[in-house]
């Protein structure tokens, strides 16, 4: 039986090796959407901003294509950076330039990390600047302890903007005490497929047997951190084993990732 | 046709044991290291979410992660 396509709608390809491209072209990968994230330290200059975005503009769809696999980007300052209010302003001056690049899908993974006055006034910037231009946004919501009251600050700034088109956002890392609110909402729900911090597949099935398949996205979101790149494939087998049609679980790795992302005026499959 | 209550436990027995296992192996490692964690306010948590572990209700992951959950 061939593997199943799959698109990984959230991960970090700028810090897996070609290796993992290659597993994951076997396993079925078609597509990836990569945003924009922290790499693991504290940027010294708004400048290397401009390089990073390069990559996941230019670089990384290369390396992607090698192995048969469309690469997308999102672009943005994540929330652990946007504590310093003034250095995200100068990544934010950046973005304009490079959010028209044929790969760039939208903003994120914007939002926030432990949830300060800061990380608001950045987030706040960054969607005005997603709203003017009409772009999808994707939100990362805080680890751990941080997430419920991180996930419902962000929904209540979304919701008091009239702008906001939640079916054009998605609200990622949801797990199960933050999932009700974010599809109550009419947003996208991403759940993430990551040891220790977020789901687990089988966890990640259960939510999905409780709250349904429509407006859910599953991701890896595999980084520099110890993850799976095989995430999505894991999920496939977890529902399979509990005897889930094809036909759901190719609409929820393969048909609603293209349905969210289409919204974007760069995206084509 | 989804599983029944018994085929979903012939299928996850072994994990749960092991999981329980884990948890088990825990908490015994923390007695046998020095020093007092009784006031400390993780454990807390971690005795409250035993609680809901060994209770009937439906919701139970949900209400641990509200347990772990800062709200402040």
């Amino acid at each position: 039986m061939n593997a199943m396509q799959f698109i990984d709608p959230h991960i970090h390809i700028a810090s897996r090796t070609t290796d993992d491209l290659a597993l994951m072209a076997k396993m079925g990968c078609v597509a990836v959407g990569e945003p924009a994230f922290w790499m693991g330290f504290d940027r010294s200059d708004a400048a290397s901003f401009r390089d990073y975005f390069r990559q996941l503009t230019e670089w990384e769809p290369r390396r992607c294509a090698n192995h048969g696999i469309q690469h997308f980007a999102w672009l943005g300052i994540n929330a652990k950076e946007a504590e310093n209010v003034a250095f995200a302003r100068d990544v934010i001056a950046l973005l304009p330039d490079f959010l028209t690049r044929p790969n760039v899908l939208g903003v994120g993974e914007i939002g926030l990390h432990k949830n300060t006055p800061n990380e608001m006034t950045t987030l706040l910037t960054l969607v005005d600047l997603a709203l003017s231009t009409n772009e999808q946004m994707v939100f990362h919501t805080p680890h751990l302890a941080d997430k419920h009251k991180g996930t419902r600050m962000i929904l209540d700034m979304l919701a008091a903007d009239a702008r906001v088109d939640p079916t054009r956002v998605c609200i990622d890392h949801c797990e199960e005490h933050t999932i009700r609110m974010v599809l109550d909402g009419g947003y996208w729900a991403g759940i993430t497929l990551y040891p220790t911090t977020k789901a687990t597949p089988e966890r990640a099935a259960d939510m999905v047997e409780i709250h349904g398949p429509d407006r859910v996205l599953v991701n890896s979101s595999a980084d520099w951190g110890p993850s799976n790149p095989l995430a999505v494939p894991e999920f496939i087998v977890a529902m399979r084993r509990r005897g889930h049609d094809d036909a759901v679980i190719r609409k929820l790795v393969y048909d609603n990732p293209i349905q969210f992302l289409r919204q974007s005026r760069n995206f084509s499959m | 046709m989804p599983p029944s209550a018994v085929e979903t436990l012939d299928r996850d027995f072994l994990t749960l044991r092991s999981r329980l296992l884990d948890v088990a192996a825990a908490l015994d490692r923390l007695d046998r290291a020095e020093g007092s964690i009784a006031d400390d306010p993780r454990m807390r948590k971690i005795a409250d979410a035993i609680e809901v572990l060994a209770s009937p209700d439906e919701n139970r992951t949900e209400q641990i992660q509200m347990i772990f959950s800062d709200e402040a």
